[in-house]
């Protein structure tokens, strides 16, 4: 029961995964990662080894920084900048989803081909499928909310193969690695607020000016 | 317990600084604890060091070794921050000082930590307490720098996480194995799961390969180290990449336990020839003193990891050069920073001749210039020898051969910018350029750090020589 | 009991209860939008009207346009004998017979834009171009999600893929089954030209599709049209009620009432869609369509994943 309990949450994380990839809206990005944020944290209680108080703490923990906190402070992002929409990314959101698409053959793909301990968990797929939408979406987007919202993508992935593959690591790194993401998504968005400080726009094709002279 | 100090006491500091502006006592505060640093270091040298069993925190050979470096490059960069903001404001305001204290408490718990997960945390608060740093000059093309420095080392960092992760998968296997303990898993590392740790390792090269510089995930490095200001760009140069460095090794250390050498080197070598071959060609024909620099430090990123690749005394080589490395870079950014600061700008071809203007730090860049394309008597020729050596003696002689040959490309293209900068005659912004006074402090930091490059390569004191070797065999290679 | 007599009665009960569906999403459509709408069985109304009227050619046209309605009908039949009606087995199956699903419908769409260009008007032409660009992207969809469905019960035609074998493996994949439905739903929408792809409603330029390419129809020819739509719709819903509430072990009577409900539902599920949502702009239609097939490629994937 716990086990089809978590594959339906597996697959609605490739679902979110897919929703970021092809919509445009900045806010509906941000509101699905954090839908995706709040999965990982369910997931996090169920995945670890025993349920006991560390478990709690770190879903809690979880919780509040991926699909609360860290959603929070990029909508207060896009509101300072005052934009609603990415334009145009640099592969066009049909290649994007058709990227997608490919990406989740190759994940698959490779779980097929993984050692037997992980063969039928699917975890491990689906942690890679969002890695690499996260890394398309960073390398493909424009504006750099959405570079970022990439980045906080490919580190939910990430953390989805700590859930599977790292049970026994302790409380204390999970706090770690959360505490970390926090506040390197905190030092983007403050990046960011310069950059539409500075350029009245958060179009990364302002920063393309440092180059070999 | 006096190992937890070298962490905690800089991280207070941080603190402290961040409430205190008194733009002095800041100062003072930073050079303070710059020296506690190296002076509990230094004692650490008295005494073999051998880490408590089953503590996250302790130090082993390879781990002092680093420390050092971190601490002496810290210290010089902190004696020349004292003077250097006495004279310029850095329009970033009170975060600066803050950010150097937090850099140092990081590094030193990258250095400390025999828990890879908290070499992990380390690391990552490494990169983030240098952004506000590289952004110091709060101008357009430091924001692009920053910017491109946050995407590209956090998604290294995220895969650097990953490693680790798939490393605590491949030691599940290993019931009585306190997971992602350093010392369990190279004792026990025939226990661990190859499959699982041979992807780990090529994560952990990408992820830490991307903090070092390597290429083809350098390209923030050129932006970084040019735009941040000179005493940064030697942290930058001198210890975050040793640190990285650091990452890669613990994961050969364990790599090299399990048995798995034959996988592990050819990644290396790879890795490494490509760094000195981009490097290599971007340092002929280019324009900016600071982007040169940073480019000659994916030369040496690239040398340290083929030592580690070659093995035999190629590694003793790899240690050795990443402690010259570290500190002829603290070195040659400040003193380059000097001259950059006196002509107003970093383009070479602007600053001929400076040895008119500033003849103490055209000096020292020009002996800097000798030291990091390892010309003798300086202590990088000992390493960057023992490398190449290390090729030959197992028995991979393109190596060895493409290396020498990259070197002596490097070797052109830096001495015709920096001979250039320091000869030539004058151009009409550098005879304008008023002589930065050559403050005691501006100096002495340089010099300072350039002296025991010289030293080091005249003469090794014995314990540090037992520290390598024994730092050496735990990676797979033995001492000359 | 099984056997061609079951399949002919679902194939009736399909054939009666069609035009209902559309009576039915309308009125959805419109209890949703807080207005009264035509009564549900309005469409039969229509039909048997416009069947009692004469028809009126352009000089333009030609013999395909008049044969046009008749071919298109017929081929919705042909497609409607290979899909297991009654819950357990076609009229007509044979290895493979999806792909002729497929191509019988994609016959009748053949004749309808041929009809559309053959009246030599250029706004007919333009939803016939609109109509042959979606059509492109459905078709990938489709074979997706019949893909899935292969793999999933290693059969290769629709009478095992959607009778006894599927039923064997509902509960096992229903996560990918239910995707694969959601695919096929968001599928249909498009090929049966209901929002948000087309507006059965509009006559504005912008944004018709089907509509358009009705338009020069009259008489029972127009009848046959509407029919066969409405028919496209149901039997492509019939797929849909299939994967969701697998029939193969219900008898005959529980099976015909299954389908008449389940089509009922597909129609409120449309009208509720069709009320929910605008018609959205033709550059946007490929990543509708291209997320629905995602869709259909994850259950695909999945199914193979877990299979392997």
């Amino acid at each position: 029961m716990i086990q089809s309990a978590a594959h339906l949450l597996l697959l609605l994380v490739v679902l979110t995964d897919f929703a970021v990839l092809g919509t445009s809206r900045l806010s509906a990005c941000i509101r699905w990662i954090a839908f995706q944020g709040a999965l990982l944290g369910v997931l996090s209680f169920f995945g670890g080894g025993e349920l006991g108080w560390n478990a709690i703490l770190v879903a809690a923990g979880t919780i509040i920084v991926k699909a609360i906190a860290l959603p929070a402070f990029l909508r207060w992002a896009i509101r300072e900048a005052s934009i609603r929409r990415e334009v145009e990314p640099l592969i066009g959101y049909l290649a994007s989803i058709l990227l997608g698409g490919a990406a989740l053959a190759v994940a698959f793909g490779l779980a097929a081909s993984m050692p037997p301990s992980v063969r039928d968990a699917l975890e491990v797929p689906v942690a890679l499928v969002t890695v690499i939408i996260g890394m398309i979406v960073l390398m493909t987007r424009v504006k750099a909310i959405t570079q970022v919202i990439g980045y906080l993508m490919l580190e939910n992935g990430v953390y989805l193969f700590g859930i599977r593959l790292a049970r026994h690591v302790p409380f204390l790194i999970e706090a770690g690695v959360l505490l970390d993401v926090f506040v390197g998504v905190f030092i983007m968005g403050i990046v960011v607020f310069h950059i539409n400080r500075e350029f009245d726009s958060i179009s990364s094709a302002n920063l393309s000016e440092l180059r070999e002279s | 317990m006096i190992d937890l100090l070298l962490i905690a006491v800089p991280i207070v500091a941080a603190g402290l600084a961040y409430v205190i502006r008194a733009r002095g006592w800041n100062s003072a505060l930073l050079l303070g604890v710059a020296i506690f640093h190296s002076a509990i270091v230094l004692r650490r040298w008295t005494y073999a060091p051998v880490p408590a069993d089953g503590s996250w925190i302790g130090l082993d050979d390879l781990g002092l070794i680093v420390l050092s470096v971190n601490s002496a490059v810290f210290l010089c960069v902190a004696v020349y921050a004292a003077a250097f903001l006495r004279v310029h404001t850095p329009r970033g305001g009170r975060g600066f000082i803050p950010c150097l204290l937090a850099f140092l408490g990081a590094t030193s718990l990258v250095a400390l930590s025999q828990h890879l997960a908290l070499l992990w945390v380390g690391l990552e608060a490494t990169t983030l307490s240098l952004a506000p740093l590289i952004y110091s000059r709060r101008d357009r093309p430091s924001l692009e720098a920053v910017w491109k420095y946050l995407v590209l080392s956090s998604v290294g960092i995220a895969f650097a996480l990953l490693a680790v992760f798939l490393l605590a998968n491949a030691q599940a296997a290993d019931a009585g194995a306190r997971p992602l303990l350093l010392s369990d898993l190279t004792t026990r590392a025939a226990h661990l799961d190859t499959w699982w740790l041979r992807a780990a390792y090529v994560f952990a090269l990408a992820g830490f390969g991307t903090k070092m510089g390597l290429a083809p995930l350098h390209t923030w490095k050129p932006d970084a180290y040019g735009q941040a200001p000179s005493l940064v760009g030697g942290l930058l140069a001198g210890t975050l990449t040793t640190c990285a460095f650091l990452g890669v090794a613990r994961f050969t250390q364990i790599a090299t336990a399990a048995g798995l050498e034959s996988f592990v080197r050819p990644l290396l070598i790879a890795a490494g020839l490509l760094s000195l071959v981009i490097a290599a060609a971007f340092i002929i024909g280019q324009s900016d003193v600071k982007r040169m620099l940073a480019y000659s430090s994916v030369e040496h990123m690239g040398l340290l990891v083929i030592g580690l690749g070659v093995g035999g005394i190629g590694v003793y080589g790899s240690v050795l050069h990443m402690i010259n490395n570290g500190l002829i870079k603290g070195a040659l950014f400040l003193a380059v920073g000097n001259l950059v600061l006196a002509a107003g700008t970093a383009v070479a071809a602007d600053m001929r001749g400076m040895r008119a203007v500033c003849p103490i730090s055209a000096l020292l860049v020009l002996a800097g210039l000798f030291a990091i394309t390892g010309s003798p008597p300086f202590g990088l020729f000992l390493s960057e020898f023992s490398i190449i050596d290390g090729a030959l003696q197992q028995h991979h002689p393109w190596v060895a051969a493409v290396t020498v040959l990259m070197l002596a490309v490097i070797f052109v293209g830096l001495s015709r910018m920096i001979i250039g900068i320091v000869y030539g005659t004058p151009s009409t912004i550098s005879a304008e350029a008023a002589p930065e006074r050559e403050h005691r402090a501006l100096i002495i930091a340089p010099t300072l750090l350039t002296a025991v490059v010289l030293l080091f390569g005249l003469y090794l004191p014995p314990s540090l020589q037992s520290a390598l070797a024994r730092a050496a065999a735990a990676l797979g290679g033995h001492s000359p | 009991m099984t056997g061609p007599g079951s399949a002919l009665a679902g194939l009736v009960v399909l054939a009666i209860v069609a035009p209902a569906v559309l009576g039915v999403a309308g009125r959805t459509k419109a209890f949703l939008t807080r207005r009264r709408g035509a009564p549900v069985l309005q469409l039969y109304i229509d039909l048997a009207k416009a069947m009692r009227r004469g028809i009126v050619l352009s000089n333009t046209t030609t013999l395909v346009f008049r044969a046009a309605p008749i071919v298109v009908l017929a081929a919705l039949l042909m497609a409607a004998t290979v899909v297991p009606l009654d819950g357990r087995s076609a009229l007509i199956g044979f290895p493979g017979d999806v792909v002729a699903f497929a191509y019988a419908l994609g016959l009748g769409r053949l004749l309808l834009v041929l009809a559309a260009l053959d009246t030599g008007s250029s706004f007919e032409g333009m939803g016939a171009s609109r109509e042959v660009t979606v059509a492109a992207f459905v078709e990938l969809g489709l074979f997706l999600a019949f893909g899935t469905l292969a793999v999933l019960t290693k059969q290769l035609s629709l009478s095992g893929m959607l009778g006894a074998p599927l039923a064997a493996s509902w509960r096992a994949a229903s996560p990918a089954i239910v995707m694969t439905a959601v695919s096929l739903f968001a599928l249909m929408l498009a090929e049966c030209a209901r929002a948000p792809v087309d507006d059965p409603a509009t006559h504005l330029e912008l944004t018709m599709i089907h509509e358009v390419m009705v338009l020069d129809h009259s008489g029972p020819d127009l009848a046959l049209m509407h029919y066969a739509s409405a028919l496209e719709l149901s039997l492509v819903g019939a797929l849909i009620v299939d994967l969701i509430v697998p029939r193969a072990h219900v008898p005959l009577g529980g099976s015909l009432a299954i389908l008449a409900a389940g089509l009922v539902a597909v129609g409120i599920a449309v009208g509720a869609v069709e009320a929910s949502v605008a018609r959205m702009r033709m550059p946007k239609i490929p990543l509708y369509l291209a997320g629905a097939s995602s869709l259909g490629l994850f259950s695909l994937v999945l199914v193979l994943w877990s299979g392997a």
